[in-house]
C-alpha cells in the first residue's frame, strides 16, 4: 500500500508524537506540533496514537491513494478536497482507489494532519519516525516531501478494518465520510487569536514590573520568524529588572525565552534540548495545540494560571482523549 | 539542590551555578541516582552544566497510595527527593577518555594560521596546545552530538569569527571563545576551524549515537593527512 505525492505543498512531514530518550545526546524531541490533531487523527482511522502521520503546512500537497485506503484529516483547515469534493475534518473517510487529495487556501489554523490506516511506514530513527531537517533524521529520508515521493503505509489493525467495512456501506462514489468524529466540542478552542495560558517560569519575577504587566495585558503577534523550532513574537518589547548571566539548561515545548532584544520566543516541537536564554514563562501543555496552529500576523494574548490548575486542564484533556479512543473502539466492537 | 518546575511536564533540579567539575560530578551523581531507579511517570533525563532536567507525563505519575489528593508535579518531586536523598555517598561514575584523531591545518583548518597570528604563536604551537589538552564532556547540547567541552588552554582561547560560515563541514574542529569541540553536522558556524577528524560525532544508527557522552573525558591527537585519509577510508568502508 503507498501514496503518492505528485506535488508537496510548502512543508509536509513525517511527524509522529516525538523522539523520546535521546536529548542526553542533543537530539530534539521533535513530533507533530500540534499533538492533539495528530492523535485525534490517529485514532479515527483506528491507529495507535503513535503511528505516523503527515503534517501539512498552510499550502498542502496533492496526494493520490493508489488503494482504497481509510483516511482522517485534522487540525487545519486548508480546504481539503477529494477529487474536487471538500472532504470534512475531524471524521474517518474511505477514499477510493486512485483518488486525489488535495488543498486550496488555508482558511483557519496552520497545520493540518493526515492519517492513513496503518499509519505512514518510513524506518524508525532512534525510536520514532519523525522527521528533524536540520539534522537530517526520520521521516522521508531526513527531508520534507517532494513531488514525486512513494510513501509506505503499515499494515492497518484490526480496528481499521472494523472502521473501514462500517464506513463502506452504502457505497458513496470516491469517499465514504463517517456519521461521527471528534466535534468541536472536545477540540480546543482552536482561534486565531487565542488568549494563551502560561505557567511562571524561573525567572517570570525577574521582569520588570512594566514588563511583568505588558505580558499579560499586551497583545503579540507572531512574527514571519517561525517555524518548527519555535516562534519568534512581535509586540512589547520586555526587559529584565537587570540583565542575568545564565548558563545553558534544559527547555521544554512551550518554554518561553526573552533574548537580549525583549522579543520574547516561544520554542516549539524541534526547539533544542537546552538553552541559555531567561525563561520568563512557559505555555501550559493543554494551549500548545492552539499555539501550533497560529501562523505568522496572527495575534495572541497571554494570561497565567498555576501549576496545578495546568496539570487540572491536562489530566482533564487526556481522560477526554481516552474516552473518544474508547468510544471509537465500543462502536467498532466486532 | 533545588528542584523547580520548568511548566506543567517537566522539573530542573538545579545544583550548581556555575561551570566546573565539583558541579558536573554532582550532576553526574544526581544523573547516575535517578536513572538507576525507576520512577514512574519520568520520560527522560537531561543533563546540563549545573542542572539535570527531568521530563515527565503527569497522567502517568502513580497517585499516592492514601491521604488526600494531589498534583501530579507534587508527588513526583517527594519521589524524586527521596530518590536523591543522601546522594554524597554516591560513588563517582567512571568516566570514559575519547581519543579523537585530529588532521590541523590546511583545507581542513582554514583558521588555524589566523589563531595563530593573534596569539603570536606558530600554527604548529597552537596545534601542540590544543592536542596536549585534557578536555572534559559537561553536556551535549545545540545540536545532536555536539559536546561541550571545557580544559581549552588560555593561550589558545579565540573569539568567533565575526562573519560566522553558512556551512561548516561536519567533523570539523573548532575553537570558539574559550570553547573548543568538534561539529557532528554540516551547520553554520562561528567558530574558528583548526582541523578535522575522519570520526563521526553522530551517527542516528548507531549505538550510543553520540561519539562522546556527558562526563567522558577527550584527547585529540593530531595526525597526518595521510593516516586521515586512511581513517576516513576505513569508516566510509563500514570497519
Amino acid at each position: 500500500m503507498t501514496l503518492r505525492v505528485q506535488s508537496a505543498g510548502l512543508l509536509t512531514t513525517v511527524q509522529d508524537l516525538g523522539r523520546s530518550g535521546h536529548q542526553q545526546e542533543g537530539v530534539p524531541e521533535g513530533g507533530a506540533m500540534d499533538a492533539f490533531a495528530h492523535r485525534m487523527a490517529a485514532l479515527l482511522v483506528g491507529n495507535d496514537e503513535r503511528d505516523a502521520a503527515l503534517e501539512i503546512t498552510l499550502v498542502g500537497p496533492s496526494i493520490v491513494f493508489e488503494r482504497e485506503t481509510l483516511i482522517a484529516l485534522t487540525g487545519a483547515d486548508l480546504t481539503a478536497t477529494i477529487d474536487g469534493r471538500a472532504m470534512r475534518l475531524w471524521r474517518a473517510a474511505v477514499v477510493q482507489e486512485g483518488t486525489t487529495l488535495s488543498f486550496a487556501q488555508a482558511r483557519a489554523g496552520c497545520r493540518a494532519y493526515l492519517a492513513v490506516a496503518g499509519g505512514i511506514d518510513v524506518p524508525l530513527v532512534l525510536g520514532s519516525r519523525s522527521t528533524y531537517i536540520r539534522a537530517g533524521l526520520g521521516g522521508m529520508s531526513g527531508r520534507a516531501l517532494r513531488g514525486g515521493d512513494v510513501l509506505n503505509i503499515g499494515t492497518p489493525p484490526p480496528l481499521s478494518m472494523r472502521i473501514g467495512a462500517a464506513l463502506r456501506q452504502p457505497a458513496q462514489g470516491s469517499v465514504a465520510v463517517g456519521g461521527w468524529g471528534a466535534g468541536a466540542s472536545m477540540r480546543p478552542a482552536y482561534t486565531s487569536a487565542p488568549t494563551i495560558r502560561l505557567i511562571e517560569g524561573s525567572h517570570t519575577r525577574e521582569l520588570s514590573p512594566n514588563s511583568r504587566t505588558q505580558l499579560t495585558d499586551g497583545v503579540f503577534r507572531l512574527s514571519p520568524h517561525c517555524d518548527r523550532q519555535g516562534f519568534r513574537l512581535e509586540g512589547p518589547t520586555l526587559e529584565l529588572m537587570q540583565p542575568l548571566e545564565l548558563i545553558s539548561e534544559a527547555v521544554t515545548f512551550g518554554t518561553m525565552q526573552l533574548p537580549p532584544g525583549g522579543a520574547p520566543i516561544i520554542l516549539m516541537a524541534d526547539r533544542q534540548t537546552t538553552g541559555g536564554y531567561p525563561r520568563i514563562a512557559n505555555v501550559a501543555t493543554v494551549d500548545l495545540p492552539l499555539m501550533a496552529q497560529l501562523k505568522p500576523g496572527d495575534s495572541l494574548r497571554f494570561t497565567f494560571i498555576s501549576l496545578d490548575e495546568a496539570q487540572r486542564l491536562y489530566l482533564a484533556r487526556e481522560r477526554e482523549i481516552t474516552q473518544v479512543k474508547r468510544a471509537i473502539e465500543l462502536r467498532h466492537a466486532h | 539542590m533545588r528542584i523547580v518546575a520548568l511548566g506543567d511536564r517537566a522539573f530542573l533540579i538545579e545544583v550548581g551555578a556555575s561551570i566546573d567539575e565539583v558541579t558536573h560530578r554532582r550532576v553526574r551523581a544526581v544523573l547516575a541516582r535517578l536513572e538507576s531507579r525507576a520512577i514512574p511517570g519520568v520520560i527522560e533525563y537531561v543533563p546540563a552544566f549545573a542542572s539535570v532536567a527531568v521530563h515527565y507525563d503527569p497522567a502517568r505519575v502513580p497517585p499516592w497510595p492514601f491521604g488526600e489528593s494531589s498534583s501530579p508535579h507534587t508527588r513526583l518531586a517527594v519521589a524524586l527527593s527521596a530518590a536523591l536523598e543522601q546522594l554524597d555517598d554516591a560513588p563517582a561514575a567512571p568516566s570514559r577518555t575519547i581519543d579523537v584523531p585530529v588532521c590541523y591545518g590546511g583545507d581542513f583548518g582554514p583558521d588555524l594560521d589566523d589563531v595563530a597570528r593573534l596569539h603570536d604563536l606558530l600554527p604548529d604551537e597552537v596545534v601542540r596546545i590544543h592536542a596536549s589538552g585534557d578536555y572534559l564532556a559537561y553536556m551535549i547540547g545545540f545540536m545532536p552530538g555536539l559536546a561541550h567541552l571545557g580544559g581549552l588552554d588560555d593561550r589558545i582561547a579565540t573569539p568567533r569569527r565575526r562573519e560566522p560560515r553558512t556551512n561548516v563541514p561536519a567533523s570539523s574542529v573548532g575553537i570558539g571563545g574559550r570553547q573548543t569541540g568538534v561539529y557532528p553536522l554540516v551547520s553554520p558556524g562561528g567558530w574558528n576551524l583548526i582541523g578535522r577528524t575522519p570520526l563521526r560525532m553522530f551517527v542516528a544508527n548507531r549505538e550510543p549515537a553520540s561519539l562522546i557522552g556527558v562526563g567522558d573525558r577527550v584527547r585529540f591527537r593530531a595526525i597526518v593527512r595521510a593516516e586521515f585519509d586512511a581513517l576516513d577510508a576505513r569508516r566510509l568502508a563500514g570497519a
